[in-house]
């Protein structure tokens, strides 16, 4: 640790700092200033306080309870170990299940209604960890973060366990005496008192259940809601084609893709493919002689945005006059003009037309869920012209059972209460009283009806409001159906019984219909007799062995362009903005009680446990009063050089980062919402996203008021963003926990970047920079002091990591928090540097320029060093290598010096302060993988490249070895899959064997533009990097 | 004033001093061969199970096969325990009355499982696997001792992780024939150390340096 001696000032150590080499990489506005409080964080290990006791209990009181637990042990130690019970079956289940062996089962998870296929895995009957798919075309083997935890919400201890009638404990069977006579009552009318409130239906089973039902009630109505719904994208279709029409894309033939505010890189419907094949459009090698480009036009930072090679941070209501005037651009008719595109903004657009044009048919214009319907009916008309449709642009039959604008449904359910025609409502999950728009207030109309059921994992702020609320079964407790993005079905199986005794929709929608102990297996199976040809058995077992059902995808469609369909562009809006974007980890609120997710850094923010407006710097010094002049961020021109200027601008960037957390009160038409904000370099001036899903209060004990709920400031006429926004300060700061500053590797040259033409050129020309500049050749080149092992006729586990390919979407640090039981830990020990993720996503942003600047991701996780700097020092031999080269770590022996952590040059150890893993909760224990240790308190923890998948491998090839009568066993490629790896969408992680030359990761090794981290070191990774590799558009060359 | 205590009470103070010292030395001693006591590891204690199966009746006098009941032995981690219908495949038709079965048939007619008490336990960071061992030669008896003479099962080891690695280090010393695995009156022949080099070779035993690395049993 460097200290600081008193003559030596801080700008002193600056100079020297800069004089070192300045950091071309940030992981934020402090490391830019080069606070104070950042140069602590990088120089000790952990934050001030991070290993001491401060959890209420005084040291004195802990040696009293240590000294009384002793002596309790003694006493207890005077007997035997006791004996465990083993209960097997009574009748051993047929079809090969053999105990002790995971099976997996394939089903389906939705998001938005829309399915993504997975695979269970089940231990000894319990669901334990989500796997993606490979033969689902929403998934593609790969998951997002929300498939990952829904093992967790399954086992969530707080979800609702019984019937409640206003609230006090019922039954099921009581619920239906109350519901038949409701509904005898009702059909004297035909049901005209009854409504009906689901999310979005894409299941046929329920569909057909409602559609019956509405049969049974003609003057019933159904609507949907979700608060991330897809209006915009079903008014655009009906606004360009007159019809519904659904729409996907193939991004493995686009060459030329651009964004208008699509975040299509974050989870959603058709996520799985579309971030597969963009990315294998951009997997570049050696052969390679083409990548894909993409632009992206965005308000708030996306995992998209920061993908692109270019992106145009403009307001989200400044999208449809760029939309507007690149049509006019493209000479498309038909397409009103609008608002004046900024002047910053016409060299991208000059830019971006001339590409689209020059790759016509090849190319895909998206737009945003959250745009408004003339951006997407002018999106299809410019695909039209470009002639996309057909090869990069695809239509469909609608995918949803029924698509609906549903925002105005809300509202007409709302008015028709208040009107007091609602005698029953049903809801069928969903959480309306929580996350409907403000203007609407669904919560106190609720309180209107009668008779309200709801049906729902939790008993949630509908719940609580509603007269009857019946448990819903998880998805990995159901039977049920549902279409993805593309129209294919999937048979939904359960893996266990409810856990408590919780309903399927479809089990209430058969009680609605009059049978109140239905069989929902028997109601899904209904559904598809008819659908099957031949054999219905096989059809059966077929769609459940494969998870999808052959052949079901929805018909392609030609619909035909309206003329004049586009409308005039709308009055043009000035002023501040506020946007509402979906939580990248709550999404609607449905998961805020899922601590994987809470703990979950968010993209780009790198923010746990709350939600904060996001400003972009510029903005903040505006609105904020704060007394630098913005000319002062600028990086000097004369670069370090010109010292003055700099420091100047260090002591500016110092007083910016201060903004942070600055609690400020929100004022949007006619509501108001107090939110602390966070600094997001690259978001558009003028403009301030909050995100949706928190300050929950009856989500459960994880979920439960966390953040601010800015639903009440949402309105149901501009669902995603409007204007006349105003902010004022309130004077009060609120602490944020942001892990953009954890684990830092200081300004060492971490990431590397190049062009595509670069790389065509040379491909090592990328990945060997640091040597160049360090040494002067092309590898450190030094001595060692260590022996080096020959792995030659071992398995040599190693992985390579493609930036190229990463999206920073976390599937993967969720993806391994539940296959190695990792705990979670609570904002206030994550504050102090205690998150225990063993794979970790840095973000760094590149430049200086802080409006825009490049954004970079990269999943960090232990590099298994064949030179590991850990093992040298632990005075226990807790950590050592093993005869394969992994990097084992030995909880039994770690004593908790932590000197390991200290010395790892990655910082990806993991030390349990405290009992982070619950040991109590019953429900928590079922999901555990069995087969890896739960860490207790005191030991140091990190990556063991999934160490029991790797030995279930072995053994099982040794096994068909030694029966072969062979004495070598093999390991084909592919066999293991690193959870990392199996949930990745992009497929941008391999592991596998280097000693076998025709593996993937061996392949990947021997590109040009592979590095090892800090290779100079001489640690030897066994964990590489392929550098990422852009393909700018060479007259839109805006910063290097 | 005279002393109150008298001029060799100085010894006394002394040897209870190093008395002292030397009973908090006990003390730990005492409590570390206690925990490794057979006592606390109640090794070969039998243990009373909640139906009187008899391994010497059915293994060694009757010859039943290891993995008639236990079939998951070479396949799985897991040994598992037979489920009751097992039992029932021989005892419906043999000794069908036996006072000895009513539990089982009781479990058979009610469909609730038979709580057998779990004898061999290692600690949940080990991760023991059942089938890499048999398939690799390493027979029943080597771990659980001649079972095939036990009325009552009781276990023969103590487990430490020294005798685990006694055999991780030196598995010649241990191995037998693929096929006598499961043969519980194997005896080790004169030339065990050759034969068990043999097999070495023959069934690809991984080397003492991987085979004695922490992640081979703990994760």
């Amino acid at each position: 640790m460097t200290s600081q001696s008193p003559t030596l000032t801080t700008e002193a150590v600056r100079e020297q700092l800069r004089n070192a080499r300045g950091p071309q990489l940030w992981r934020s506005i402090d490391q830019l200033a080069d606070t104070t409080a950042f140069r602590e964080l990088v120089e000790r290990e952990f934050p001030r306080g991070a290993s001491e006791l401060d959890d209420g209990v005084s040291r004195r009181s802990f040696l009293k309870l240590m000294g009384a637990s002793l002596a309790l042990a003694g006493v207890t130690g005077c007997t035997y170990m006791p004996r465990a019970k083993l209960a097997p079956f009574v009748e051993q289940p047929q079809g090969g299940r053999v105990p002790g062996i995971p099976l997996f089962y394939a089903s389906a998870l939705t998001l938005n209604g829309f399915a993504s296929g997975i695979l269970v895995r089940s231990n000894e009957g319990r669901p334990t960890k989500v796997e993606g798919n490979p033969l689902h075309p929403a998934s593609r083997g790969g998951t997002d973060i929300f498939a990952q935890a829904e093992v967790l919400t399954m086992y969530d201890p707080d979800r609702s366990t019984q019937v409640l009638n206003n609230g006090a404990a019922s039954t099921w069977d009581a619920f239906t005496t109350t519901l038949g006579n409701s509904l005898t009552a009702q059909s004297v009318t035909q049901g005209a008192g009854i409504r009906l409130l689901t999310t979005t239906v894409t299941s046929p089973t329920l569909a057909a259940q409602i559609e019956q039902f509405l049969q049974a009630y003609p003057q019933a109505n159904w609507y949907q809601y979700e608060p991330i719904n897809r209006d915009n994208v079903v008014a655009g279709a009906r606004l360009a084609f007159g019809e519904d029409v659904s729409t996907r894309y193939d991004f493995s033939a686009a060459q030329v893709v651009l964004s208008l505010d699509a975040d299509f890189l974050a989870p959603g419907p058709g996520f799985g493919a579309y971030a597969r094949d963009f990315s294998d459009n951009r997997r570049v090698d050696a052969a390679s002689t083409a990548m894909n480009r993409l632009y992206v036009v965005e308000a708030t930072p996306s995992s998209t945005g920061i993908t692109a090679e270019h992106r145009l941070a403009l307001k989200a209501g400044q999208v449809e006059g760029f939309a507007r005037a690149l049509a006019a651009a493209l000479g498309v008719a038909d397409v009103p003009a609008g608002a004046a595109v900024p002047a910053n903004a016409q060299a991208f657009l000059q830019g971006v037309a001339a590409d689209l044009q020059a790759n016509q048919g090849n190319t895909i214009v998206i737009a945003g869920a959250q745009q408004p319907p003339a951006v997407h009916a002018i999106a299809h008309a410019i695909n039209a012209a470009l002639g996309n449709v057909g090869n990069t642009v695809i239509y469909t039959a609608p995918v949803e059972a029924r698509p609906a604008l549903q925002t105005s449904e809300l509202a007409a359910l709302t008015n028709e209460i208040a009107a007091g025609s609602v005698e029953l409502l049903v809801m069928i999950d969903g959480n309306p009283a929580y996350n409907a728009p403000g203007d609407l207030r669904f919560a106190e109309r609720l309180a209107q009806v009668p008779l309200s059921v709801h049906l729902s994992l939790f008993v949630d702020e509908t719940a609580s409001r509603a007269t009857w609320h019946i448990p819903l079964a998880h998805a990995l407790e159901s039977w049920s159906d549902a279409r993805a993005f593309d129209g294919t079905a999937s048979i939904v199986q359960p893996l266990i019984e409810p856990l408590y005794q919780g309903k399927t929709s479809h089990e209430l929608l058969a009680a609605m219909l009059g049978d109140a102990n239905a069989d929902p297996l028997a109601l899904v199976q209904n559904t598809w007799q008819a659908q099957a040809n031949g054999s219905f058995d096989i059809f059966w077992q077929t769609a459940l062995a494969t998870g999808v059902i052959a052949d079901s995808a929805a018909p392609t469609l030609t619909p035909a362009l309206q003329t004049g369909a586009i409308p005039a562009a709308p009055p043009e809006t000035s002023g501040l903005e506020l946007v509402f974007r979906p939580d990248a980890s709550l999404w609607d609120g449905q998961y805020a009680n899922n601590g994987w997710l809470m703990e979950l850094p968010r993209p780009l923010s790198q923010l746990v446990w709350d939600n904060a407006a996001l400003i972009s710097p510029r903005t903040a010094i505006r609105l904020l009063n704060l007394p630098i002049s913005v000319d002062q961020l600028i990086a000097p021109a004369g670069g370090d050089a010109d010292k003055a200027a700099t420091a100047t601008r260090e002591r500016a960037l110092e007083l910016l980062t201060q903004a942070n957390g600055t609690v400020v009160q929100l004022s949007y038409r006619g509501g108001s919402v107090e939110l602390p904000i966070w600094l997001m370099p690259g978001h558009a001036e003028d403009s301030i996203t909050v995100m949706l899903g928190y300050g929950r209060s009856n989500a459960g004990r994880i979920g439960d008021g966390i953040g601010v709920n800015v639903y009440p400031v949402r309105t149901s006429d501009a669902l995603w963003f409007g204007s006349d926004l105003t902010l004022a300060a309130t004077g009060r700061t609120y602490q944020l926990v942001s892990t953009q500053n954890h684990w830092t590797l200081e300004g060492r040259d971490i990431y590397r970047v190049g062009t595509f033409d670069r790389f065509s050129a040379d491909p090592k020309s990328i990945s060997r920079d640091i040597y160049n500049e360090k040494y002067g050749r092309d590898s450190p080149g030094y001595e060692s002091l260590m022996p080096r092992v020959d792995y030659t006729g071992r398995n040599k586990w190693g992985m390579t990591i493609n930036l190229n390919a990463c999206i920073g979407c976390n599937a993967c640090v969720v993806a391994c928090q539940s296959e190695n039981n990792i705990p979670i830990v609570g904002k206030d020990q994550v504050a102090v540097g205690r998150e225990m993720h063993w794979i970790r996503i840095d973000r760094y942003f590149a430049g200086s320029d802080l409006d825009n600047p490049d954004t970079y991701v990269m999943p960090l996780t232990c590099m298994q060093c064949e030179n590991a700097p850990c093992e040298v020092v632990c005075p226990v031999a807790a950590t050592v290598h093993d005869y394969e080269g992994i990097n084992n770590m030995v909880y039994n022996r770690c004593v908790g010096t932590k000197y390991c952590s200290n010395n790892c040059p990655y910082k990806v150890r993991r030390f349990n302060f405290f009992q982070y893993s619950d040991l109590n909760t019953i429900t928590l224990q079922l999901a555990r993988n069995p087969e890896v240790t739960v860490r207790n308190r005191g030991v140091m923890e990190k990556c063991t490249f999934c160490i029991q998948r790797i030995s279930d491998a072995r053994i099982e090839a040794k096994k068909t070895a030694v029966a072969a009568g062979q004495t070598d066993y093999t390991i084909a490629d592919g066999t293991i899959v690193t959870a990392c790896e199996g949930a990745c969408p992009t497929a941008a992680i391999v592991f596998g064997d280097l000693n076998d030359p025709a593996s993937r990761v061996a392949k990947w090794r021997g590109e040009g533009h592979n590095y090892g981290l800090l290779g100079e070191l001489n640690t030897f990774p066994r964990t590489t990097y392929l550098a990422r590799v852009r393909n700018p558009n060479p007259d839109l060359e805006l910063e290097g | 004033m005279g002393q109150i205590f008298p001029r060799n009470a100085n010894l006394l103070a002394r040897l209870s001093i190093f008395g002292g010292l030397l009973l908090v030395v006990e003390l730990i001693l005492i409590t570390g061969v206690f925990f490794r006591s057979n006592y606390f590891r109640q090794i070969n204690v039998a243990v009373e199970q909640p139906v009187a199966f008899s391994h010497q009746l059915h293994n060694g006098v009757l010859g039943v096969d290891c993995r008639y009941c236990h079939t998951s032995v070479g396949q799985s981690y897991f040994a598992n325990i037979p489920a009751t219908e097992t039992c029932m495949t021989c005892h419906s038709q043999i000794a069908q009355y036996s006072p000895n079965l009513e539990v089982v048939r009781e479990s058979y007619a009610t469909g609730a499982p038979i709580e057998w008490i779990k004898v061999h336990n290692v600690p949940d960071f080990v991760y023991f696997n059942h089938s890499i061992h048999v398939n690799k030669g390493v027979g029943c008896t080597t771990c659980h001792g001649q079972i095939n003479n036990m009325p009552v099962v009781w276990q023969t080891q103590g487990y430490f992780m020294a005798w685990c690695l006694d055999c991780h280090r030196q598995p010649e010393q241990f191995l037998r024939p693929r096929e006598e695995v499961y043969n519980a009156d194997y005896v080790q022949p004169a030339n065990q150390l050759e034969i068990g080099r043999q097999l070495v070779a023959e069934y690809g035993i991984m080397p003492a340096a991987q085979l004695t690395n922490c992640y081979v049993c703990h994760r």
